[in-house]
């Protein structure tokens, strides 16, 4: 029995959850095998060194964007003997692994932080406000991992043999026009290492750019909280919260955040949490490791001149 | 042209859960249930589309418990048309309630399904594109713009580090992220007109299908609570902490 892992990378690198979900697969003890779709030869001289990977699956045909309906046949022709299936909990994995799992009549188990067994794996719930341990039945477990639960695997010692696998047929009934990622020169809010975030707090949309400085000289990631984003200070996909993005950075900088609920949902496994608030009550304050209470519009500036 | 929405109850965004004392599930007792905030979206597009002349019909499915009677009501107060509740005082997984859906989706011949990209309680994301898979539909997940024009649905989605354009045929299935639309609120006269539509009531055993729980829930933990932190002074102090104390900058 092997693992087959799905692998994602940007043309150039093994992306970074792809290298977590090789890590969790690695706790369970089987042959770990990759497919790369759309590979490479760079990504694929990357990926032949990771410690523990056996064989690397490419593959071809039909893979423009990735889509479901194409690939999901390919990753079970890929599949054929493995007990598991993984691959990261990005909204790669997220679109094309149920569709994949349903092919195969077995029950996902989605975004696992925790291998228990080769049977049995811990899951947040409720935006991770619960954790669930759960116990597969299914013959072939397919599972999205959490890549901020797992550390990358090292990519030095490896020497994986290449195998080419099946070709992806054109499906007739969906078909990628184009994809727009972000010109921002600041990371993505789920990867970043750092997230600046701002509340109602702000108070106006022309405000939030008060964020800015601090966010370039951190290099982080810019987010809001519902109440900024209901009130339209910024774009939905700033959201971090149970409705919004989960993020789990090495620091979270909460300004002018009251501590919702629903935005705790979203934030509170970052490593270190700093809440810059002039509520000195705000609930905030009671999960945040460090604490400023004073004018927003006073620190923030000052914050962003001190950091070297 | 009909559209299929399924619905689900969830225990309000707002309230903070607790795990039980038996440690084998979320308390649900006396808490406040509501429509999942996904699944509200999918309504609302639905009956923007309907509203705007593209869909005779909009049917609103939902599965658990008698509660989800009260939740399929406000889909109808928000412009749903009828609806089917499938009865299951139990937890049901995605893969079977994707496999109950392919049944009604094909009973009521839908052109099209919106529905909430994932459910807030168990976070699952899997329903929608299990019962494409089962359908052998297209899918497009995580959708933040829709625009039909005959059988193609061009669809706008948010993915990891920005946007996704793609075409998809009709029959087919969408999930919904946030910034698909921003759902109404029901006015009084539709809500009292939302209690005269028609809901058909199915227990699960009827439906046919294997819903036997492919997971079993070994328990369910609160996760290890953050400990209190401190204020600090001011900004330098912030500064001096971050660098030597947290090691974060």
């Amino acid at each position: 029995m092997s693992i087959l892992v799905i692998a994602e990378s940007n043309g150039t690198e093994v992306d970074r959850g792809t290298l977590s979900a090789i890590t969790a697969a690695k706790k369970i003890g089987n042959e770990i095998n990759l497919l790369i779709l759309e590979e490479t030869e760079e990504v694929i001289n990357k990926a032949q060194k990771i410690k523990g990977v056996s064989k690397i699956f490419t593959a071809s045909g039909d893979l423009e964007g990735g889509l479901a309906e194409n690939i999901a046949p390919l990753i079970l022709e890929c599949a054929k003997d493995a007990s598991h299936v993984f691959s990261s909990a990005g909204t790669f994995g997220k679109n094309i692994m149920p569709r994949v799992s349903a092919l195969n009549d077995s029950q996902q188990i989605s975004d696992i932080c925790e291998i228990v067994d080769s049977d049995t794996f811990v899951r947040p719930i409720y935006a991770g406000n619960a954790l669930e341990t759960v116990k597969s039945s299914d013959k072939v477990k397919f599972i999205t991992v959490r890549s901020t639960a797992f550390e990358a695997a090292n990519d030095e010692e490896g020497n994986a043999e290449i195998v080419t696998g099946p070709v992806a047929g054109t499906n007739g009934k969906s078909s990628f026009v184009r994809r727009d990622l972000s010109e921002s020169d600041r990371p993505e809010l789920t990867a970043a290492k750092i997230v600046v975030s701002g509340g109602r707090g702000i108070g106006s949309a022309d405000n939030f750019s008060i964020l800015d400085p601090l966010a370039d000289k951190l290099g982080a990631a810019v987010g809001a909280s519902r109440a900024a984003v209901d009130a339209g200070y910024v774009p939905n996909d700033y959201q971090v919260g149970q409705t919004g993005k989960v993020v789990a950075p090495e620091l979270y900088i909460a300004i002018g955040i009251s501590g919702a609920i629903q935005h705790l949902a979203g934030m509170k496994d970052s490593k270190t949490i700093v809440a810059i608030n002039k509520d000195e009550d705000a609930p905030i304050f009671q999960i945040a490791d460090y604490g400023l209470v004073g004018d927003l519009f006073e620190i923030i500036p000052e914050l962003s001149d001190k950091i070297k | 042209m009909k559209i299929l929405v399924p619905v689900k109850r969830v225990i309000d965004y707002n309230v903070k859960i607790r795990v039980n004392s038996e440690g084998t599930a979320v308390e649900k007792n006396n808490v406040k249930m509501s429509m999942n905030p996904f699944d509200e979206i999918a309504v609302e597009e639905a009956v923007r589309m309907k509203e705007s002349g593209l869909a005779e019909e909009v049917i609103i499915a939902s599965i658990g418990d008698k509660g989800s009677q009260e939740t399929i009501r406000t889909a109808f107060a928000m412009g749903g048309d009828r609806g089917i509740h499938i009865v299951n005082e139990l937890n049901t997984e995605p893969l079977a309630v994707a496999k109950i859906l392919k049944n009604i989706v094909e009973k009521e011949s839908a052109d099209l399904v919106i529905m909430g990209k994932q459910a807030i309680d168990d976070d699952s994301n899997q329903t929608g594109q299990m019962l494409a898979a089962l359908l052998s539909w297209p899918q497009a997940t995580f959708a933040s713009k829709l625009e039909l024009n005959d059988n193609d649905l061009k669809v706008i989605r948010e993915i990891d580090g920005g946007l996704e354009t793609l075409n998809v045929k009709l029959p087919c299935i969408v999930t919904t992220d946030l910034r698909l639309n921003e759902p109404r609120y029901a006015s009084l006269p539709n809500i009292m007109k939302a209690k005269k539509k028609e809901i058909i009531e199915i227990p699960i055993a009827e439906t046919g299908v294997d819903f036997t729980s492919r997971l079993e829930v070994l328990k369910v933990e609160e996760p290890a609570a953050r400990s209190g932190g401190r204020k600090v002074e001011d900004v330098d102090e912030l500064i001096d902490v971050l660098k030597n104390e947290a090691g974060v900058i």
